[in-house]
């Protein structure tokens, strides 16, 4: 694949901005409404998805390297575990949700039953969506990623 | 009151992407089998957790009422991302065995000649 | 050759018919049988966790270790592309 037609990178390059922008909202709304890391995560990969089908896969192998990607997605998995661990470490046991409760930041607990959303709740469910959106970001742009160009080269022998 | 329609739903599904991987031939025609009986199975975890007349199990601004189950609903959601990981695994093995033989016909790939 | 395609043709039409007869003597839709830990999660959601949406509070937390090994298998599935590709692009 070597990149499509001016129309198609033009209306590319005016509508990723809002499905980024989209993709992270549902990352970071992901205990108040329908979504989440893995959601989300999906949502800005599609996105990052349409810029490599626009503009080709060499273009895109040459912007980002997919040995930045796959590094992202380790980092996503260990900032994840680390969360875990803390919990091992401030509360009581493994996944223990130490923030709740506290007067921290993502500390308060809502009032029971039907409410408002109120993003500043729900203790280390945000920071775990926000590193399994990274882990699921950088790992499905880079199986595409990785696929697209080992084709593309196929297709220059 | 729908009778057991989604169930059925469910095992249309499974019946036709066992249909894909037993009869076709093609690698990738089984490949797309495969993800089709995924979907019955993910259709049917969802089914499992509806409880009649319920919303979605989320308190932002919800007009009252019965819930629906949130367990399946979140292992359904393991379950996409787990096959996502399967189909992409599948797909780049497919890549690798036509560069090898040069097609995609299981008759001629796994050395079956009679 | 004759006789293997008689037999897959016999087992998948005993399976299918297995499945259409489960599926319509299954519980009927819209009654899930036993729900005690799902009624326990809805209620006590809010209160433990502090999420609104259930679903999340059960993703990220009262089944972490779900979470855990579902981000082991992409993870494995990650490493897996790029090994496989990797000698290709050279």
């Amino acid at each position: 694949m070597s990149g499509m037609s001016k129309i198609v990178k033009t209306i590319t390059s005016i509508s990723i901005p809002f499905i980024l922008i989209y993709g992270l909202y549902v990352i970071a709304h992901g205990h108040l409404t329908p979504g989440g890391g893995f959601q989300g995560g999906a949502i800005f990969a599609s996105g990052l998805v349409m810029v490599l089908v626009a503009y080709g896969s060499v273009w895109t192998m040459e912007k980002i390297k997919e040995k930045n990607l796959t590094m992202l997605e380790s980092l996503g998995a260990f900032c994840f575990i680390l969360i875990a661990f803390l919990g091992l470490v401030f509360g009581t046991v493994f996944f223990n949700n130490y923030l709740v409760g506290s007067n921290s930041i993502f500390g308060t607990v809502p009032a029971a039953g039907s409410g408002l959303a109120d993003i500043n709740t729900a203790g280390v469910i945000p920071l775990m969506n926000f590193a399994v959106g990274l882990k699921v970001i950088a790992g499905l742009f880079a199986i595409v990623l990785v696929m697209a160009y080992a084709i593309s080269k196929k297709e220059e022998k | 009151m729908i009778f057991n329609f989604p169930f059925i739903a469910v095992a249309a599904l499974i019946i036709v992407g066992l249909y894909a991987v037993v009869f076709r031939k093609n690698l990738i025609k089984m490949i797309i089998g495969i993800t089709i009986i995924e979907s019955g199975v993910n259709l049917f975890l969802i089914t499992l957790g509806y409880r009649e007349g319920s919303i979605a199990p989320i308190y932002t601004s919800s007009p009252g009422g019965i819930m629906s189950l949130p367990v399946p609903q979140a292992l359904t959601l393991t379950s996409i991302v787990i096959g996502v990981a399967v189909l992409a695994l599948m797909l780049s093995l497919v890549i690798h065995i036509y560069r090898h033989y040069n097609t995609l016909d299981v008759r001629k790939i796994g050395g079956d000649e009679e | 050759m004759e006789k293997r395609s008689i037999a897959a043709i016999l087992s998948f039409s005993v399976v299918a018919v297995f499945f259409m007869f489960t599926v319509l003597l299954i519980h009927p839709f819209g009654n899930p049988v036993s729900t005690e830990m799902d009624d326990d999660i809805i209620s006590n959601a809010q209160t433990d966790t502090g999420a609104n949406n259930a679903v999340t509070s059960v993703v990220f937390d009262y089944r972490g270790f779900d979470t855990l090994g579902e981000a082991t298998v992409l993870f494995t599935a990650v490493a897996g592309v790029v090994m496989l590709f990797r000698r290709i692009k050279k």
